[in-house]
């Protein structure tokens, strides 16, 4: 882990940061989640650090909490996008043919109807717990690994080696797998720290809609809608959250970087 | 003797590299070369890849490609330093006193404009002559690089022309400013070698005529040889022998060149044919999908166990078709393929596994034949594994076998692909061949992209091996010295169909069928004089008729 550059660093620490606080939310956090302390956009004092929300709650407990569900979801739904996405691209670009037809006919189909109306027509109908979000976002989101997945595998597929790989008569497993993933893993990886981020901003529009994680639970989007009324009077509370969306948007990205030019060295990245 | 044109002293090159994980630092390309070149004369630069040919011919015009940067030394063109003089007099320079051909034509020009706009430009640009001038000029230049109706092919596309054409016209381009010198860089290389001689002839006799000063720079010796009055040796940026074109090939002095000059001097006694061939297609015709036009037709070859044919031809002649064919890549439309006394399935889904593994390929660009994130290790072990089951410590053990096999060391288990040199990688390529115990191996176009030496050394590996393991070669290739050193029996190849079939010793004797006789005197010969002859045989040929 030597020669990790200044930029990965910061990005590193700041993820981390950030992770931590999610896992540990409860030991952190100074209140409860939903425990009204004080008055109604107190601004921020020794005891209320970052001051106390449209009903009293304080803002920073809040936030750790709205931290942890957000981030939670954030990271299932890319895992889930990344494993449905690239899996199935890679299946399309080596298959070819009617397979490929298929499958990337459907995606054309779903990527037409744009992604937020569509997730609010699905929530709208569907009960809205944690686990249908994460499916729905997931899912929906899929449709942009294939696209990409494919595009990357159908370049590999026709190298010579994947071709001698078919000629030993390797199954398509193997193929897909331990010829075709490995050198496309740079362009996934980067994408999936791009992804995780709009997972991030997806999952917090939905919430400030109102078709997200409901109240009383917290999380960021929630928030900025919880106290999107003080703006009017000066009160920055709504701004935490998306100073939280920004720094680890950043983080994450930089963290992207360093492993994307970790992953395309082709000497197996040992430098 | 009268001022050169082009004088250079101690020229050095460097460039700087970023390995990953280290810090940048800078390494040297060109450590001092000094030479000078007279007007009208031609200088050939050879080495083979990486011997900094290239860079020194574009540090001929000041210029460094990518982060190549020149670090030390003078490079006087007409009386001045082009390495100490202002930016804007560089930009008279290039493309006006001295042009470039690269080697890759089809590469150079804009598909989006016609040839005679791109061929008049810089000409034009300079200042040196008014549109219409420039366009005489190169309907004349037209005419000299003998393309057909030079009056109008400057209105045509580049895609409309063929690529021996394609590179003519680009001569033409460097020559229409009237330079004092032009720079080739490798321009018949990509060319095959019946379209490689008229080019050829071509650029030699327009330098000829127009009295023009050259670098040609080029990795074949025999080539060089036909047009150059000087002939300069590098390696790994240095030089290693310079002397008069005569005394370079004839009475080499240094041992490097000794080599260049007698490569490819394997002695191979041919076998003669056997009686039960372990490989034979018969009738194959072939399209590829959606085409309606037969890239093989009617095609029968044998291959007799531990020998060696070779399917010669150039491009488009259907050869690396018919390797599809035979692998089952590409399903033939007629015929049938006989492997070990059974025929095979056309497609490859219906092939057993032991006829996969008894029929394995090598293929021409060996850093594309291998996975680059898998290692030595696993790319040869993974054969190994999948057709014997073999495991741990044992297939660590024939991994060994092989890599001693192929003249490796164990040290390379570990490394992957992009550690390892061109030649190291088509011996690891072998090595991963052989590890499924084959009966044939289809070879193509192994050799083509290696220097001289280096294929040379994979030439013999082979033999060594086919000795050893009586194993069959089909071997592909446009090179008629690599089928002199390694064939049993020839098949030639013209467009889909075999014109020719038979034992070497027949095959390359007379009489010839029109088209061998084409290819076999058009493989360039390392004396002096021999495109003149051949040119002159071909006029009287042709005259005769």
């Amino acid at each position: 882990m030597k020669n990790i550059p200044i930029s990965a660093m910061i990005g590193l620490s700041f993820t981390g940061l950030y992770f931590f606080v999610a896992i540990f939310a409860p030991w952190i956090a100074p209140y409860g989640m939903a425990e009204v302390v004080g008055d109604v956009w107190e601004p921020s004092s020794a005891k209320y650090l970052l001051g106390t929300d449209s009903i009293g709650r304080d803002l920073l407990s809040r936030m750790i909490y709205g931290g942890r569900t957000t981030i939670f979801i954030a990271t299932m739904a890319t895992i889930l996008s990344f494993t449905t996405g690239a899996t199935l691209g890679f299946i399309a670009a080596v298959s070819g043919g009617w397979v490929d037809q298929l499958l990337s006919r459907f995606v054309d189909l779903i990527m037409s109807i744009p992604s937020l109306i569509f997730a609010l027509v699905v929530l709208s109908v569907m009960p809205v717990t944690v686990n249908v979000l994460i499916l729905v976002m997931g899912l929906l989101d899929s449709t942009r690994v294939f696209r990409l997945a494919r595009a990357v595998a159908v370049d590999i597929a026709v190298m010579d080696y994947v071709e001698a790989a078919r000629l030993r008569g390797e199954k398509l497993l193997w193929i897909i797998f331990r010829e075709i993933l490995p050198n496309a893993l740079s362009p996934l990886v980067a994408e999936m720290g791009l992804r995780f981020i709009f997972m991030v901003l997806f999952v917090s529009t939905l919430s400030f809609l109102g078709l997200g994680v409901q109240p009383p639970q917290a999380d960021w989007g929630g928030i900025v809608k919880e106290n999107k009324d003080g703006i009017v009077y000066g009160i920055p509370a709504a701004l935490a959250p998306a100073f939280a969306i920004a720094t680890l948007s950043i983080s994450v990205n930089l963290v992207a970087d360093w492993v994307l030019n970790r992953t395309t060295s082709l000497k197996g990245g040992r430098g | 003797m009268n001022e050169p044109l082009v004088k250079v002293r101690g020229l050095k090159i460097g460039a700087t590299v970023y390995p990953p994980g280290e810090k940048p630092h800078d390494i040297a390309i060109v450590h001092g070369v000094d030479f000078d070149l007279q007007k009208g004369q031609v200088l050939g630069l050879i080495g083979e890849s990486g011997a900094g040919k290239s860079t020194i011919g574009l540090a001929a015009m000041a210029y460094g490609r990518g982060g190549v940067k020149i670090t030390a030394g003078e490079v006087w063109v007409n009386g001045r330093d082009i390495l100490k003089t202002s930016l804007k007099d560089i930009r008279a320079l290039r493309g006006g006193e001295v042009t470039y051909v690269s080697q890759s034509a089809a590469a150079s020009f804009n598909p989006a404009k016609q040839i005679m706009e791109q061929v008049i430009e810089a000409a034009v640009g300079h200042g040196k002559f008014s549109k219409s001038q420039a366009e005489t000029r190169a309907i004349d230049l037209f005419a000299k690089l003998g393309l057909p109706d030079p009056e109008n092919i400057g209105k045509r596309y580049p895609h409309q022309v063929s690529g021996g054409q394609l590179q003519r016209c680009m001569t033409a381009l460097a020559l229409c400013p009237e330079p004092d010198m032009v720079v080739f860089d490798e321009p018949t290389t990509a060319l095959d070698v019946t379209t490689q001689i008229d080019v050829l002839a071509a650029i030699k006799e327009a330098i000829r005529d127009t009295g023009v000063a050259a670098l040609y720079i080029t990795h074949d010796l025999a080539v060089v040889a036909q047009i150059s009055d000087h002939i300069m040796v590098l390696r790994h940026g240095e030089m290693v022998e310079y002397g008069d074109t005569g005394q370079i090939i004839s009475a080499p002095k240094e041992d490097y060149t000794k080599a260049l000059v007698s490569v490819r001097s394997i002695d191979h006694q041919e076998k003669p044919p056997g009686t039960d061939p372990v490989l034979s297609v018969t009738n194959i015709t072939a399209r590829y999908k959606g085409t309606k036009f037969d890239v093989l037709s009617d095609v029968s070859v044998d291959l007799y166990p531990g020998q060696t044919l070779a399917i010669v031809g150039e491009s488009g002649s259907g050869k690396s078709t018919l390797a599809r064919v035979i692998t089952g890549l590409l399903p033939p439309r007629e015929g049938q393929t006989n492997f070990a006394g059974q025929t095979l399935s056309d497609a490859l889904a219906g092939r057993s596994r032991d006829e996969l593994r008894e029929l394995q390929m090598i293929y021409q660009m060996a850093d594309v034949a291998m996975n680059p994130r898998q290692t030595v290790g696993t790319i040869i072990g993974r054969p190994l594994e999948f057709y014997f089951g073999l495991r741990g410590a044992e297939k660590k053990r024939r991994i060994r076998e092989l890599l001693d096999a192929i003249e490796m060391g164990d040290g390379f288990i570990d490394r992957y692909p992009a550690e390892l040199s061109g030649g190291q990688k088509q011996r690891v390529c072998i090595a991963r061949s052989l590890a499924a115990k084959p009966k044939v191996i289809i070879c193509d176009e192994v050799t083509s992209a290696l220097d001289p030496l280096v294929a040379d050394g994979i030439l013999k590996l082979l033999l060594e091996l086919q000795k050893a393991e009586n194993v069959a070669y089909l071997f592909i290739t446009h090179d008629l010295a690599t089928v002199r050193a390694i064939a049993d029996s020839i098949a030639v190849m013209y467009q889909g169909r075999v014109v020719r079939y038979g034992p070497k010793s027949k095959v390359l004797a007379p009489p010839f069928d029109d088209y061998t006789d084409l290819l076999l005197s058009s493989v360039p010969e390392m004396r002096l004089g021999w495109l003149e002859q051949v040119i002159a045989n071909r006029k009287m040929e042709s005259a005769g008729n």
